[in-house]
């Protein structure tokens, strides 16, 4: 029994070691992306020289501050955050539905977040002054995480029957949810002025170009939050693959465990909606190349769900920064191109299992 | 000690238990049985706590309502008809599902996972998909996992249980044995298992006391010698059937008698 206990080897069929070993590769997958972010753009200001004469005690000219910490640095930072945020929400929900094909942004949630972040973007310039001061830039983001909350608790509620999700009933009702937001939010075209419909059009196609630290202040909180509360469910989604009944009976408080899983997908999802608008299918060629690679335990899994999200959109945004440099195409295009095969692909091989 | 008094169970609109009185104690293998839709899951599940029920369970000394889950899950593992995975996991991934409370705490926690599996004879398993792995394969490992999470039969002298709805419906007569002598070491070493059995046969070898069920409500209950007559038990099947003692090993033996 002493001997069984200081083994060195991982058992047969567990995938902790490489799941770790997956962990640290991501890591440094990130860190190179973000350092080449920091070095593409339209302006041709070169990262290293500029860091290198600001450690020398020299003073950087206007543009390379401004370019660097003003730009391209929110922008690193936008693209971290609703990378992850993306990533981790599909991850969550997939969990939570046991089923790999739940993604906020496929199943209507993304467009119920968008709705709340329209209305609040139109409806918001009619608040009273009193109130609008007091809500700030914040009104964008709590009204679409509002959105994605109330819609993911439409869609658990219609397609889950005793912990067992029906696919059809969930992606039927997703269509649904989708047709109704997108004739609520096309109905707030008509009343919003020519500055918000600007404000409207680029927001709908999703992109990181509107970065700023004023949206990051807004929806950082939220998703930071969504993203810390993601582990804490590790546990419990893990258990929840066996249904719901067996996971209570391994001692998971399901209902409590549920409505943070729901909250934590609303937030992500509405936060990052708030600040970049529908970019798709990250949500859902994450997690499902990562239990490809390294199994499907929601330790392992959300971690690097965030890593593998926020270095994918980064480099979907270098892609849309310089395919048509110095113009810009909107990041949801470039998500959207590489995705939805991906996703068409995990529905070929999934054929004669769609109920499950 | 497991005492149900007066249970009753609606689900939807349908009262599906009628007053159920039902004990079992540890030690022992109690053995609950009946025709389909008797209502031996609904019991069971009611035991577990997974559905709601009036009247009143105490496993020992605790009411079941008081009990939170992860206290529960400390004192009881659960084995259900059957069991579908949502992602493809591997069985050794499975199985340390059940590493949980106390498990989890036991010195060489990490190899438990391994010696369930080598118990329920599925060494060599543990990398496989449990996806594809055959149906009795599967109830396998879904036992190796219940094995795991209460792992010790009695803990700080208080006992632990197993609930095992239909545990070797799906096996082999080879398998079969081999489970049910499992369940049967786990009660000898002063754990408590409350299994629903449809083999009569095993039931009579291994089982020490057994609730027969009918529509609802408990026909008989008791040691098996006393509740397996033929008379009995032809009225709780609705098929005739004859009990044989002495049968060749000892107990009780019984035939369905072929009706021409
Ligand atoms: N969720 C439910 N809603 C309504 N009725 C139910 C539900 N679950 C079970 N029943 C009914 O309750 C009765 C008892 O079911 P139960 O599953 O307890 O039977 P059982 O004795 O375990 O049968 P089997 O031997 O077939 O497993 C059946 O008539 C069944 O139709
Ligand atoms: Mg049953």
């Amino acid at each position: 029994m002493l001997a069984e206990s200081i083994r060195v080897q991982p058992a047969a069929g567990d995938r902790s070691v490489r799941a770790r070993q997956v962990l640290v590769l991501l890591s440094l997958m990130l860190g190179a992306v973000s350092i080449a972010s920091m070095t593409v753009g339209a302006s041709g200001v070169a990262l290293f020289p500029a860091l290198g004469r600001a450690l020398s005690g020299e003073a950087l000219a206007l543009q390379e501050r401004v370019v660097l910490l003003d730009i391209r640095l929110p922008r690193l930072l936008t693209g971290i955050l609703v990378g992850a945020a993306l990533a981790v929400s599909g991850a969550v929900m997939q969990g939570l539905f046991r089923n790999p094909l739940a993604d906020p942004g496929i199943v209507g949630v993304g467009a119920g977040a968008g709705l709340g972040a329209v209305l609040a973007i139109v409806l918001g310039a009619m608040l009273p002054a009193s109130l609008a001061a007091i809500t700030g830039p914040h009104l964008v983001p709590i009204a679409a995480f509002l959105g994605g909350w109330g819609s993911t608790l439409v869609l658990y509620r219609v397609s889950t029957r005793q912990g067992r999700t029906s696919v059809a009933t969930m992606l039927l009702a997703g269509i649904a949810m989708g047709a109704l937001a997108g004739a609520l939010t096309g109905l707030m075209v008509y009343i919003a002025d020519d500055q918000q419909l600007r404000d409207l059009t680029f927001w709908g196609l999703g992109s990181l170009a509107g970065a700023s630290w004023t949206k990051i202040a807004a929806s950082a909180p939220i998703i930071l939050l969504a993203l810390i509360a993601a582990p804490a469910l590790a546990r419990a989604l893990n258990a929840f693959t066996l249904g719901e009944a067996a996971a209570a009976h391994l001692g998971i408080p399901v209902q409590r465990m549920k409505n943070i899983a729901i909250l934590t997908v609303a937030g992500a999802t509405g936060a990052a909606v708030a600040i970049s608008g529908g970019i798709g299918f990250i949500g859902i060629v994450v997690p499902h190349l990562l239990r490809l690679a390294m199994g499907p335990d929601h330790r392992y899994l959300l971690p690097a769900a965030a890593l593998l999200g926020a270095t994918l959109l980064l480099g979907a945004d270098m892609i849309a920064r310089v395919i048509v440099a110095p113009a810009e195409l909107p990041i949801g295009i470039v998500t959207a191109v590489l995705g939805a095969p991906v996703f068409l692909w995990i529905l070929l091989k999934r054929r004669g299992l769609v109920d499950m | 000690m497991l005492d149900a008094h007066n249970i009753t169970v609606e689900l939807g609109r349908k009262r599906i238990l009628h007053g159920v009185d039902f004990t079992a104690r540890p030690g022992e293998l109690t053995a609950i049985v009946g025709h389909n839709g008797s209502g031996k899951t609904t019991l069971l599940r009611a035991m577990t706590g997974e559905i709601p029920y009036r009247g009143r369970i105490m496993l020992d000394g605790d009411d079941l309502r008081a009990l939170p889950p992860a206290l529960l899950a400390e004192r009881r593992a659960v084995l259900a008809q059957a069991t579908t995975l949502a992602f493809p996991f591997t069985v050794h991934e499975v199985v340390r599902l059940g590493l949980t409370g106390q498990s989890a705490l036991l010195p060489g926690a990490e190899t438990l996972p391994e010696r369930a599996l080598h118990r329920v004879g599925l060494e060599g398993f543990g990398g496989r998909f449990v996806q594809e792995l055959s149906g009795g394969e599967q109830q396998r490992v879904h036992l190796a996992r219940v094995l795991v999470q209460v792992w010790q039969p009695v803990t700080d002298g208080q006992a632990r249980w197993l609930f095992l709805d239909e545990p070797v419906a799906s096996l082999d007569i080879g398998h079969q044995l081999q489970v049910m002598r499992l369940a049967a070491d786990f009660a000898r070493a002063g754990g408590g298992v409350i299994a629903v059995m449809h083999d009569l046969n095993l039931t009579a070898m291994f089982a020490q006391s057994v609730t027969l069920m009918m529509g609802g409500q408990v026909l008989a209950a008791g040691p098996v010698s006393q509740v397996f007559t033929s008379a009995t038990l032809s009225a709780a099947y609705d098929c005739d059937l004859k009990v044989s003692t002495p049968p060749p090993g000892g107990g009780v033996f019984l035939l369905p008698q072929a009706v021409a």
